[in-house]
């Protein structure tokens, strides 16, 4: 029995290697300064539905949404075995919340033939958790989020286990199914170099285009060749997808915000205590007298 | 999708599992109770379950003027489905204008399916609510009376304050142990609201195989004083050291995620944005840089006395006593200081 699943991956500013650098200096966060890479738990995630392939046969397609450059991450998941890669992108996505980009990406999974779906946990930018069981819930899917094991897939079911921070739980559901994996649940393989080879080629429309711009290529001739090759990244808009646009982009986004502020750290009354017996000794004393220690 | 409505309750998601009600919903209507205040509104908890006992009683004691109780054998056991499709219900019945969620596994699993359900703006792992007003600069509308929904963003780097004006209910799940437990006071009661649950097997896609939940061996939220140590303490060996602190001062140990990582001590003490939040009476942070994903999870510590020998150490920005010193050194004093007077 070979099963699709379709993977959900973002391309993520690294939000673990801020330094100065990157604050400007009203405390926001300069996207610019930070380099772009795929998000951690979606390798996860599309190293289990590699590892799915590998067992019992199927198709991995790995999609994003997001600005053409964005397609870096499709390729990354073609050298490391996916099969397809699609990229949603328009303009009218942009400001999109969770909620409306669940909902593209609701309607960009219709479009294939989907029996596992599968995102990381959450993405290191937002940390919000939230676009898995809000895609789970447009698609009138189940959802098993936190997953860290592949236990079986049976009889049109797949058993996983669940992380629930102090303990887990193992959990059975028919296909189709939606599953968030955690950063436990795996170790990524690494780019395999024939595929490297063959795939970094691969590139999407809208990155022809842009190439067209600054070079004289035949943006057309190119883009058919790739074609022709296997090399074409697929690029979805939102007409393609049949959106309805009152759910898209800024419109579709609830949540707005409302102020951006830096992380100030300031002590309320604060003294040194030099480091000697008498220091210690005197600060001691005062967390007794004011009853801090007992 | 709910209209805007000044009049919707504050709700808080009473999240219980097998009859045992959690630390979160708890703490929830504290919050809860200062936003409804606030809004001149009602502050109702939100029990599902088969068999809830005397829930309803002690979410009126800790603040709920109402509990909505929906019981049913099929909501024995959380499923995201179900539990969805009750609440869903309910909120459109009563339109409440806030409701909110631990962002525990269950409320992280929970809170977006029924926010995209509603078609509502959720915000997640708060780590502060307020009532606020915003104003859109280019048209000078101004909306009162709004959530503040503040948390971390950008792994820790920056805090957003994130609203919704337009569509309601406003959703959010607020980390664990960032709002204080409030005093259960017996006498207050709480109406209780029986709601029937229309639901079926169906809406149980999952079938639940096996479960093991660990009891929690630390005790961090809890603790009245922590001894906490970084990196900076340098090997599981001096880490006894600070063991003995915690010992003669009857506090909890605990540690930054960099000396959980060099195997000093169990992730169970792990401190910050991955770990337990604390505000204990009195934190002492040695061998600690103070990265802003430890400091998210302690700086509402009453006190901090912080050990560091690197004067530039960020610890030292957020701390009441600064020692600047070999830790090595400091903490037998501490430790000699204390035994002598206590
Ligand atoms: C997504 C994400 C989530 C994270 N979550 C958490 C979290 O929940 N909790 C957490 O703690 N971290 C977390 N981190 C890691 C965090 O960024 C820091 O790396 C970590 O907190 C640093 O720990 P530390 O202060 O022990 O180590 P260091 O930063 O290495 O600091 C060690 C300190 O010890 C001092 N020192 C050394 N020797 C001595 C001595 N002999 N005497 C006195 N002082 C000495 C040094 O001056 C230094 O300040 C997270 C990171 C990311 C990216």
């Amino acid at each position: 029995m070979a099963y699709n699943c379709v993977v959900l991956v973002k391309q993520v500013p690294d939000t673990k290697r801020i330094t100065g650098e990157a604050m400007n200096e009203d405390g926001t966060v300069n996207r610019g300064a930070l380099p772009a890479i795929f998000n951690p738990e979606d390798l996860n995630a599309l190293e289990l539905a590699l590892d799915i392939k590998d067992k019992f046969g199927g198709t991995v397609t790995a999609m994003t949404m997001g600005l053409p450059s964005a397609s870096a991450v499709l390729r990354e998941s073609l050298y490391r075995g996916a099969d397809d890669a699609v990229l949603v992108t328009d303009r009218r996505c942009a400001a999109s919340d969770t909620l409306a980009t669940s909902y593209i990406l609701s309607c960009a999974v219709r479009k294939l033939k989907c029996d596992i779906l599968l995102c990381g946990r959450q993405a290191i930018d937002g940390d919000t958790a939230q676009v898995g069981p809000q895609i789970a819930e447009k698609l009138g899917l189940p959802q098993i989020t936190y997953v860290e094991d592949l236990i079986d897939i049976s009889d049109g079911a797949i058993t996983v286990r669940r992380g629930l921070g102090n303990g887990w739980q193992e959990v059975k559901a028919k296909l189709p199914v939606v599953l968030t994996v955690l950063d436990e649940a795996n170790e990524p393989r690494v780019c395999a170099g024939k595929r490297l080879m063959k795939y970094k080629k691969a590139l999407s429309p809208a990155e022809i285009q842009a190439m067209g711009k600054d070079t004289d290529i035949d943006t057309d001739a190119y883009s058919k060749e790739l074609e022709e090759k296997g090399l074409l990244i697929k690029q979805w808009d939102l007409d393609f997808l049949e959106a309805d646009m009152q759910w898209c982009g800024r419109d579709g986004s609830p949540t707005k915000v409302h102020r951006i502020q830096s992380v100030v750290l300031a002590a309320k009354g604060s003294k040194d205590v030099e480091a000697t017996t008498e220091g210690i000794t005197a600060m001691v004393h005062d967390l007794i007298e004011e009853n801090t220690i007992a | 999708m709910i209209e805007v409505n000044k009049a919707g309750e504050v709700w808080v998601f009473a999240e219980q599992h097998s009859g045992r009600l959690e630390d979160t919903p708890i703490e929830l209507l504290s919050k809860g109770r200062e936003l409804a205040d606030q809004l001149g509104v009602k502050l109702a908890a939100i029990l599902l379950g088969n068999g809830i006992d005397d829930m309803p009683d002690r979410l009126g004691h800790y603040g709920a003027d109402k509990v909505y109780v929906a019981e049913h054998p099929l909501l024995e056991h959380y499923q995201a489905n179900s539990y969805t499709k009750v609440i869903y219900d309910l909120i459109h019945k009563h339109k409440p204008q806030v409701v909110l969620f631990g962002a525990t596994p269950c409320g992280r699993d929970l809170a977006p399916r029924i926010a995209s359900a509603a078609k509502a703006g959720l915000t997640a792992d708060c780590t502060d609510l307020q009532i606020g007003r915003h104003e859109i600069k280019k048209t000078g509308q101004v909306y009162d009376n709004l959530l503040f929904q503040i948390r971390p963003a950008f792994g820790g780097n920056i805090i957003a304050t994130i609203i919704n004006y337009d569509r309601w209910p406003q959703m959010a799940t607020v980390r664990e142990g960032v709002m204080p437990m409030p005093e259960a006071n017996g006498t207050r009661k709480a109406v209780i609201v029986k709601e029937t649950a229309h639901i079926s097997s169906e809406d149980l896609p999952l079938e639940i195989i096996g479960q093991h939940i660990e009891e929690k061996k630390v005790n961090l939220k809890g603790a009245r004083i922590i001894v906490a140590g970084g990196a900076g303490v340098g090997s599981k060996d001096n880490f006894k050291t600070l063991w003995d602190l915690a010992h003669c001062l009857g506090a909890s140990l605990g540690a930054t995620r960099a000396a959980v990582d060099l195997g000093f001590v169990d992730h169970d003490h792990q401190i910050g944005q991955t770990g337990t939040t604390v505000r204990p009476s009195l934190y002492i942070a040695a061998g600690i840089s103070g990265a802003v994903q430890h400091i998210s999870g302690m700086s509402d510590s009453q006190k901090i006395i912080a050990i560091n020998n690197d004067p530039n150490a960020p610890i030292f920005k957020i701390a009441n006593y600064r020692i600047l010193g070999d830790l090595k050194e400091v903490l037998p004093k501490m430790i000699s200081a204390i035994k002598e007077k206590v």
